[in-house]
């Protein structure tokens, strides 16, 4: 498989694909923090918190609605929220019963969902971004210098690594399942759901083994090639003069941001 | 191929800001636990971990059709504690759920905690801790019980979820929790049937991975005590919170569960009147009482069930 499916990150030279990786992780868990600070009903806040994800956009050459284009991936989810709608007292705007609910919308309900919505949309937006200018070794190299536990962020550089190499053998062994489940036009084929679950089992159970066993194999290799339990990188991860400066611009973002929204 | 999200992973802004970080809070703790004991385990253990984890991330795309569009997949969790033991199994969830929220959005930053603490460390807790009680039986008996803890699992990070969803004010009890659940009872089935199938076939072809001191570090009566507490608490809160919501709504405050999220700067709570105040709190400590007495009983039972195993 092309890793292209999995990887989000689009080649560019940017100002925002040049910055520190450390700068970008801390920027993207501030902005967020800041979208979860915002009172609901927030709006111009909102406005100007999305206007920041816009400037980001223009600044990585992405094109200004490269993350909106794909910000809609949390909107199943939405679904959730919408019993936010009848759950806070307040001026009730409409009422009704369903089944053995007693329904109350409130404007307040209303005001929290949209307000919910958005924060999920603003911050979905930021992570968006980062991912799409930083590469993911970079990301990890990264978490490592904010002292993330270096066996979580080896496990995770692993899990990175094989996750297509795994998926290309889910990807054959679904094939294969295809290639022997022939079906005769009008008739129901493929056998009991319970059956069909066990064959599911079954690869689940095969792609455990093939994983297991091809974990000792990369150890072998690994040792063989001189593994002393760290991960070696050329990126040299320095933070310079305009690292500091993105920083600090954004820190200033955010306090405007939050001064709108309280005002 | 695309990738399937499963229906937990919560996205930023739907918790409160409170919530979030005390589940991170939570999390970092149990997961730094999980990190010292499998490091103790040497260091062949880290690309198995990786690898492990990929294994997980590339199995849940691994489906079977039910009916009507719809299929039944993978969330992992306990499967991982049986066949890898529950603190590797706990590291493993974490590498796969942070992933999936840095890489493909799904599940927020901030959230993150609280989607690790439900989809990866409560499923392995339970999981492990009920196949292990039935650890004894049959090797039918044995399958059985998996199911039963694998199904349970998922059940227990679909409460997780709904409760830390109408902590933060975004759902209301009374609904989240019977709809949240009545998903995940089905989703709980695929979960059960592949976790059943995978370890019948393991046991079939390589059963020496499945045994006892092969390398994975194997907990003893704690998990089984966890695990059986959790579910017992599952079992007991889910019908309490979709018929009695006013009754947990008490139990939170008591517990300062709203004291903690009214500081938060969007204030959920605040000037919310219990209706039929007088009336819950009896109907709480009933509950309560019942609870804590199925709770004792359980306890009794298990260490009567480990004396007898040890005069054998």
């Amino acid at each position: 498989m092309h890793d292209s499916v999995f990887d989000r990150y689009r080649e560019g030279n940017s100002l925002i694909h040049r910055l520190d990786p450390r700068v970008k992780v801390v920027v993207t868990v501030g902005l967020i923090l800041s979208n979860a600070l915002l009172p609901d009903g927030a709006w111009a806040a909102f406005a100007f918190s999305w206007a920041l994800v816009l400037l980001g956009n223009a600044l990585a050459g992405l094109g200004m609605d490269f993350t909106f284009r794909r910000s809609f991936v949390a909107l199943p989810f939405a679904l959730v929220a919408v019993t936010a709608v009848f759950s806070l007292p307040g001026r009730a705007l409409f009422e009704g019963d369903l089944g053995p609910w007693h329904l109350v919308v409130t404007e307040a309900g209303v005001v929290r969902f949209a307000s919910v919505l958005l924060r999920a949309w603003l911050s979905v937006q930021v992570a968006i971004l980062l991912i799409a200018t930083t590469r993911f070794p970079d990301l990890l190299h990264a978490l490592e210098h904010l002292h993330l536990p270096s066996l979580l962020v080896t496990t995770i550089a692993f899990l990175y690594r094989y996750m297509f190499v795994l998926t290309d053998e889910v990807l054959r062994m679904t094939r294969a399942r295809q290639a022997r489940s022939a079906l005769l036009p009008g008739r129901r084929g493929g056998g009991t759901v319970s059956w069909r679950a066990r064959v599911a089992g079954n690869m689940v159970g095969q792609l455990f083994l093939r994983s297991y066993e091809r974990s000792e194999r990369i150890y072998q290799a690994m040792l063989a090639r001189g593994y002393r339990g760290q991960i070696r990188t050329l990126a040299p991860h320095v933070l310079r003069g305009g690292d500091y400066l993105f920083a600090l611009a954004a820190l200033l973002g955010v306090l405007l941001i939050q001064l709108v929204g309280r005002l | 191929m695309n990738f399937v999200p499963v229906p937990m992973h919560i996205p930023d802004g739907f918790l409160s800001l409170g919530v979030a970080l005390f589940c991170w809070g939570v999390t970092a703790v149990v997961v730094g636990v999980a990190l010292r004991r499998t490091q103790a385990m040497g260091e062949q253990r880290v690309p198995l971990m990786g690898i492990m984890a990929a294994f997980i991330f590339a199995a849940q795309m691994i489906n079977f059709p039910v009916a009507g569009g719809t299929s039944g997949h993978l969330l992992g969790g306990a499967l991982a504690a049986m066949v890898l033991g529950p603190w590797p199994a706990m590291l493993v969830m974490t590498a796969v759920i942070a992933v999936q929220g840095l890489l493909f959005q799904d599940g927020g930053l901030l959230a993150m905690g609280a989607n690790i603490l439900n989809m990866g460390l409560l499923t392995a807790a339970v999981g492990y801790g009920l196949y292990r009680a039935g650890a004894r039986l049959r090797p039918r008996a044995r399958l059985v019980v998996a199911g039963g803890a694998a199904w349970l699992s998922v059940m227990t990070g679909a409460l997780a979820t709904s409760l830390q969803l109408w902590l933060s004010g975004t759902a209301r009890l009374d609904i989240v929790v019977p709809a949240m659940l009545g998903v995940h009872a089905l989703i709980g089935i695929g979960e059960a049937l592949i976790t059943v199938g995978a370890l019948t076939f393991i046991a079939r072809t390589r059963p020496e991975v499945l045994e006892p001191g092969s390398g994975q570090e194997r907990g003893g009566r704690g998990w089984v005590l966890a695990g059986v507490l959790v579910s017992v608490l599952v079992v007991v809160l889910s019908p309490l919170a979709s018929s009695n919501p006013d009754g947990l709504e008490r139990v939170a405050m008591d517990l300062g569960f709203f004291g903690r999220s009214a500081d938060a700067p969007y204030h959920l709570l605040s000037g919310y009147t219990l209706p039929f105040l007088g009336e819950t709190p009896l109907s709480t400590i009933l509950a309560g009482l019942v609870g804590v007495g199925v709770v004792v009983l359980v306890v009794m039972f298990l260490t009567r069930l480990v004396r007898a195993r040890r005069e054998m």
